[in-house]
């Protein structure tokens, strides 16, 4: 299964981003292979559309479920259609390493 | 002759100047009053027109035509605002993002969009006095972007000999500004001696700079505040029209609706001779 995370950084021990349309990073993980890669997100400095523009970079890299804090209107309305399941953060979670390991627990909050 | 008063910082007194203005000109020639402050007009309040037309203010926006339609993209590589989204052999239109380009519609290889209009609000003339024509403009309580408004709002402009368009500018310094300032001949800038005033009038300073538009400024609640703005006017070389001290009277009496000239008469003259003087400086850049 695909992964994407909104990270602050481009490694598995950055903070994650709380927010997902002006996010600095996404982070593609797969859980079958372990491996991952960081994107900048094409979102991040532009003056409109933000999560539309990411939430195209999460559908074009085919992920299943995408993670942040919140999600906008237009990023939730591109992932319901594209039928990418929105996860959210609990609280606690700091690191990218941490909502991989909760998400694989099934712990991440829907 | 086209005539902005703008500020940069709101709550300055731009509608008060420009409605005494236009007010105080009408007299000399036929004033066409434009309130570009779409997201919040509130000329009416103090020229009372009485509205007599109403049209919708339109932007036109993709439909995409599934028949035709083969999901190959192009149309969101195009879109410059992210606008559309192709999800699942689908292509997504964000309405409230699209700034009316017609870039995808152009694009498209199989001509599969087309453009409707979008209702984004209204535009409405009356007459406030015998000779003086009223126009505003009114964005839908939700949409985001004025600037198309403001945009066919001044398409009424027709520039005729023996006119004055007055365009109440919105507050601040971004695109609903830009529009307003667009192809005028004069810049009345409003401000108030105070730091926040200073800041953002020198935004507009700016803008004016750059779209090469002549300025001048109106010092209202004269009295208040320091000289940092009268240092800055120096130092820029743009000259003080007009100084309105501080006085509460006038300030009670505006937020009752009367004009600066109902309750200061000499203002007619007053605003009169400024007129001359905007007309001096730009025919003087014109020579």
């Amino acid at each position: 299964m695909k992964l994407i995370i909104s990270a602050q950084g481009s490694s598995l021990e950055s903070q994650v981003d709380r927010r997902f349309g002006r996010c600095m990073w996404l982070i593609l993980f797969d859980t079958e292979t372990d491996q991952w890669e960081a994107f900048q997100n094409p979102g991040t400095s532009q003056s409109g559309g933000a999560g539309v523009a990411a939430a195209q970079f999460v559908v074009d890299n085919k992920a299943d479920v995408v993670c942040s804090g919140d999600f906008g209107p237009n990023a939730s309305r591109a992932f319901q259609a594209a039928n990418v399941e929105m996860r959210h953060f609990a609280e606690n979670i700091t690191t990218v390493q941490e909502a991989i390991d909760q998400f694989k627990q099934d712990m991440l909050l829907k | 002759m086209q005539i902005a008063v703008a500020s940069g910082k709101g709550g300055t007194g731009k509608t008060t100047i420009a409605t005494s203005l236009a007010l105080s000109l009408a007299s000399l020639a036929k004033v066409r009053y434009f309130d570009c402050d779409v997201e919040a007009p509130n000329g009416h309040l103090f020229l009372k027109p009485e509205f007599t037309e109403s049209t919708p203010a339109v932007i036109r926006i993709p439909q995409i035509q599934t028949e035709k339609c083969t999901a190959c993209g192009r149309c969101v590589e195009v879109c410059e605002f992210h606008a559309l989204a192709k999800v699942r052999k689908n292509i997504l239109v964000f309405p409230q993002l699209c700034h009316g380009c017609g870039s995808c519609t152009w694009n498209c290889p199989e001509n599969a969009i087309v453009e409707v209009p979008n209702p984004i609000g209204t535009i409405e003339r009356g007459m406030a006095l015998e000779n003086m024509e009223f126009f505003r403009g009114l964005l839908t309580i939700s949409e985001p972007m004025p600037t198309p408004i403001i945009r066919q709002l001044k398409k009424r402009m027709q520039p005729q000999p023996n006119t004055i368009n007055i365009y109440d500018a919105p507050p601040g310094a971004s695109c609903s500004v830009v529009e307003t300032l667009r192809g005028v001949d004069f810049a009345l800038l409003v401000t108030e001696p105070t730091p926040f005033g200073l800041h953002d009038l020198k935004q507009m300073l700016g803008i004016l700079s750059d779209m090469q538009i002549p300025s001048g400024v109106v010092i209202n609640r004269d009295g208040i505040g320091d000289d940092s703005l009268e240092e800055t006017l120096r130092e820029y070389r743009i000259p003080v029209l007009l100084r309105v001290p501080f006085d509460r009277k006038l300030a009670e009496n505006l937020a009752a609706g009367r004009t600066l000239v109902d309750v200061y008469p000499q203002y007619g003259d007053i605003l009169r001779e400024l007129y001359q003087q905007i007309t001096e400086i730009v025919g003087g850049k014109t020579k």
